[in-house]
């Protein structure tokens, strides 16, 4: 029979592998960018599994809002990426510093 | 194993599967496809848990939106993917430290971890049982109602990332023609054309 500690541990794994994304691919911006999307999948699922094994809808409605966050994130990451690009013609990230004003 | 839990171990070996393929395959195309096929199983995960909204959303929003707007950019880019992989193996070591801490970390807490005895008094919104109203319609009598203003308050904040990635990635470029309306609009018999009296067998 399937758990909680069954969901609990992949969204541990998935949020493990979001990290060690961020610092594998410390010049790329764009797996970055996803891997900071695995993270609130697996903050998501965390979310979705309590709130059904305890029968309570809040954590699906947490979960929408985790959702439209990481929307509204994803969109103006990926903006400011564009931008930067436009100008420096590289997205590596240790260029980045030549945003602050 | 009976099909559900069948099902489970399939979906959880593929999210977690693909999502380290996420993020050390070399090329970032097929990146994106792993995070498409990543949030397409963790949406099969939400269906075995009975979310079947959840379920939806994430397929049609980050599978149809997020991935699609992700592919786009990691298309459009012209970048040197390979160059800015140079390092990777470099990184490897102090990536797996932290992981690893981190993993550690988690198990400490799941192994010291237990539900309070009255957690049953303690829900805010109980799952209406599935004879009664469905998942769908149960979420939606909740956040039309008690958390009206928070539903408001997601569709401002998408409405500012709205505007500030238009704001952030519109350029004007002077160096394309384009039509300009006022002028059009503005445009008159009087200044289009001239009438000339010309003479018979004169000529201008």
């Amino acid at each position: 029979m399937i758990g909680l500690e069954h969901y609990l541990t992949v969204a541990a794994a998935l949020f493990v592998i979001g990290i060690f994304g961020i610092f594998v691919n410390r010049k790329n911006v764009i797996i970055i960018l996803m891997s900071i999307e695995l993270m609130l999948l697996a903050v998501n699922i965390n979310l979705v599994a309590f709130s059904s094994f305890l029968g309570d809808l809040v954590g699906q409605v947490f979960t929408l809002f985790v959702l439209t966050v990481a929307a509204a994130e994803a969109a103006i990451g990926l903006a400011i990426l564009v931008c930067f690009f436009r100008n420096r013609g590289t997205i590596a990230v240790e260029d980045v510093n030549v945003m602050k004003g | 194993m009976g099909f559900a839990d069948f099902a489970f171990y399939m979906f959880a070996v593929v999210v977690v599967t693909s999502g380290l393929l996420v993020v050390v395959s070399k090329n970032p195309v097929h990146s994106v496809l792993w995070l498409i096929l990543a949030f397409l199983s963790s949406a099969g995960l939400f269906i075995l848990l009975g979310a079947e909204f959840v379920a939806m959303l994430l397929v049609i929003v980050y599978v149809g939106a997020v991935a699609v707007l992700f592919l786009f950019v990691v298309m459009m880019l012209d970048v040197d993917f390979a160059e800015l992989r140079g390092e990777l193996a470099k990184f490897v070591p102090l990536a797996g430290l932290i992981g690893v801490i981190l993993l550690m970390e988690l198990a400490l807490v799941f192994g010291a971890w237990q539900s309070t005895a009255n957690v049953a008094d303690l829900r805010d919104a109980v799952t209406p049982a599935l004879s009664e109203t469905q998942n769908t319609a149960a979420l939606g009598q909740l956040i039309y109602t008690k958390y009206i203003y928070l539903f408001q308050a997601a569709g401002l904040i998408l409405l500012v990332a709205m505007i500030g990635a238009i704001v952030l990635t519109l350029r004007h470029r002077t160096d394309i023609k384009r039509q300009n309306i006022v002028d059009q609009i503005m445009r008159d018999p009087a200044e289009a054309m001239e009438l000339k009296d010309v003479k018979p067998g004169q000529g201008l």
